[in-house]
């Protein structure tokens, strides 16, 4: 199936990505305390277009988008060998920060998972992240608007005072997101593939919904329904990954014993936003 | 252009007498979907099919041709056949699904292919989309009081609905009945009313029975897959063709019925944007 996704995606067109033996390095030399690295990305500037620097900061989330990351099997190796650099992320490339590791600068930080306001290392993480990253992406629906840790509530172990789990958004700006529970595995080859070919176009509506912490299944009722843009079609039932969601009598009945919070819902309606061109050129259209 | 982009535009029909007995006009829809299914161009086709309550149907996930066949004809109200894709790919576990759709249906298939957000392993599975003209979709209650107040017969009784000539119109056993299109207006769902798509213009093929004469359909080929089927469809004989140009009324009055509703959509675009609602196009 992959092999459709690569031909859409443009993957084997790119033959270049591979003369750039510069890149190479270890990434864990990045983590290192590092002075001559300011002067050094400056003459980097034209190389980051083509392989961007990534890191990937897991905060209080299940672990389903990095599950969902490798999940593209056939084109993970060619994306993490020769497409991006992976230079943070201990699961990735066994790199994390401390107190004798600054956090390296990047181009795109992938965080998953919402953040814990009493954890202060959380905190401090995705402060600090938000320093050396160009780019924030909330990525996956916790990071994006709370999802599922929106039912926290404290009280338990292993720390009973861990209540309070807010977007990302909240704390810090968030320059773009890939939503979903989790987010697939194609709008991530999708999206990182648009990154390196500077196709901004495509990462408009990750831009667009940046910030945007709505989206549970009773926000259909007030953005779609209760708007008149609902016609019945049943794509948010269809996205809906709990099936939370179901359709009578030709509009969306949320349960809300299932409903996650991750908005797949609103995300899908073609009636939140549309992405005619972007379709139409898909299509050969 | 007023009717999207197509490659070619014919006027035809399903050979095939069970198909004609019981499509809505030319059973385009069930001969295109039976032929990819048969030739294992697709696993299953989700359908709006029948339940116990006469023109209410549900998303049915068809693996035979009988039962695309027993879907067959128009229900002028909701089917969310695209809630049911992803029972097809989960549930039934199927790699190729097929599936027909009016436009605003299109809308969020194509969507969700393009974006495919929080659907993993969905949008490469749909393989083949039929799409059908649609000006409006009605609640079921618009068509009750269709048949039942105005009309002042009964659901039971109806075997055929359709919308033609400037009337709504249900066929029983004994009666051809009708009430002026004029009279339906006003009843159809609200969220249409911004809807410009008329000619389902993001399918691979679509159909309706605007512009060919009666048990014949208008259809526009318009992805390259689209066009393949509907092609092989036609070499294999299953549906016969006439040139468009050839028959009454012709592609004249689809224009204008995508235009006008082109234009009605602006203006009630417009005056939503004017109120401050949202409106996605």
């Amino acid at each position: 199936m992959f092999e459709k996704l690569k031909k859409l995606l443009g993957f084997g067109s790119k033959p270049k990505i591979k003369e750039n033996p510069k890149i190479k390095e270890n990434p864990k030399v990045e983590a290192k305390p590092n002075e001559a690295r300011k002067e050094e990305s400056q003459q980097g500037v034209e190389k980051v277009a083509e392989k961007p620097r990534l890191g990937y900061f897991h905060l209080s989330g299940c672990t389903g988008e990095i599950m969902s990351l490798s999940e593209n099997y056939d084109i993970l190796a060619e994306i993490l060998t020769n497409m991006v650099d992976v230079v943070y992320g201990q699961t990735l490339v066994d790199v994390w920060w401390d107190d004798e590791n600054p956090m390296p600068e990047m181009d795109l930080a992938l965080v998953e998972g919402s953040v814990c306001l009493q954890d202060e290392h959380s905190l401090k993480e995705l402060y600090e992240l938000r320093k050396k990253a160009k780019l924030v992406c909330a990525f996956g629906s916790c990071a994006k608007n709370g999802c599922f840790t929106r039912f926290c509530r404290g009280g338990q172990q292993a720390q009973p005072k861990h209540e309070s789990f807010v977007p990302i958004s909240d704390l810090v700006k968030v320059d773009l997101t890939l939503p979903g529970c989790p987010a697939s595995p194609e709008i991530i080859a999708k999206s990182v593939v648009a990154l390196i070919n500077g196709d901004m176009d495509y990462l408009q509506p990750m831009m667009d919904l940046a910030t945007c912490s709505l989206n549970c299944g009773c926000d259909l009722q007030t953005i779609v329904v209760n708007k008149a843009l609902c016609t019945g079609c049943g794509t948010c039932a269809m996205a809906c990954p709990t099936r939370a969601l179901t359709m009578n009598q030709g509009r969306p009945e949320c349960n809300k014993n299932r409903c996650v919070k991750c908005g797949s819902c609103s995300i899908h309606c073609p009636r939140t936003w549309f992405p005619e061109d972007r379709i139409k050129q898909d299509l050969g259209l | 252009m007023v009717l999207g982009t197509y490659k070619d535009a014919i006027c035809a029909r399903a050979t095939d007498k069970s198909i004609q007995k019981v499509s809505q006009d030319g059973g385009i829809v069930t001969a295109l979907l039976s032929y990819a299914l048969d030739e294992k161009i697709i696993e299953g086709a989700v359908v709006a099919g029948p339940t116990e309550e006469m023109f209410k149907p549900e998303p049915l996930v068809a693996l035979t041709s009988d039962e695309i066949i027993s879907a067959a004809g128009t229900k002028y109200t909701f089917s969310p056949n695209v809630w049911a894709l992803k029972l097809a790919v989960r549930q039934y576990g199927l790699e190729k699904v097929g599936t027909v759709a009016i436009p605003c249906q299109l809308m969020g298939i194509r969507k969700m292919q393009s974006y495919p957000f929080s659907t993993r392993f969905l949008a490469d599975k749909i393989k083949f989309v039929v799409g059908i003209f649609c000006m409006e979709n009605f609640p079921y209650a618009s068509l009750e009081t269709f048949i039942n107040e105005k009309m002042h017969s009964s659901m039971d009784m109806t075997l055929k609905m359709d919308i033609g000539k400037g009337k709504f119109w249900a066929y029983t056993d004994e009666e051809e009945l009708s009430i002026p299109l004029k009279e339906t207006h006003g009843y159809e769902q609200a969220g249409c009313n911004i809807c410009k798509d008329y000619t389902a213009e993001l399918s691979d093929v679509s159909t309706g029975s605007v512009g060919a004469p009666d048990g014949w359909s208008t259809v526009l080929s318009r992805t390259e897959n689209g066009k393949s089927i509907f092609d092989k469809a036609v070499e294999a004989g299953l549906i016969e063709t006439k040139p468009m140009d050839s028959v009454k009324p012709g592609l004249g009055i689809l224009e204008k019925l995508s235009d006008g509703k082109k234009t009605k959509a602006v203006d009630e675009i417009k005056k939503r944007v004017e109120m401050g609602l949202p409106v996605p196009f």
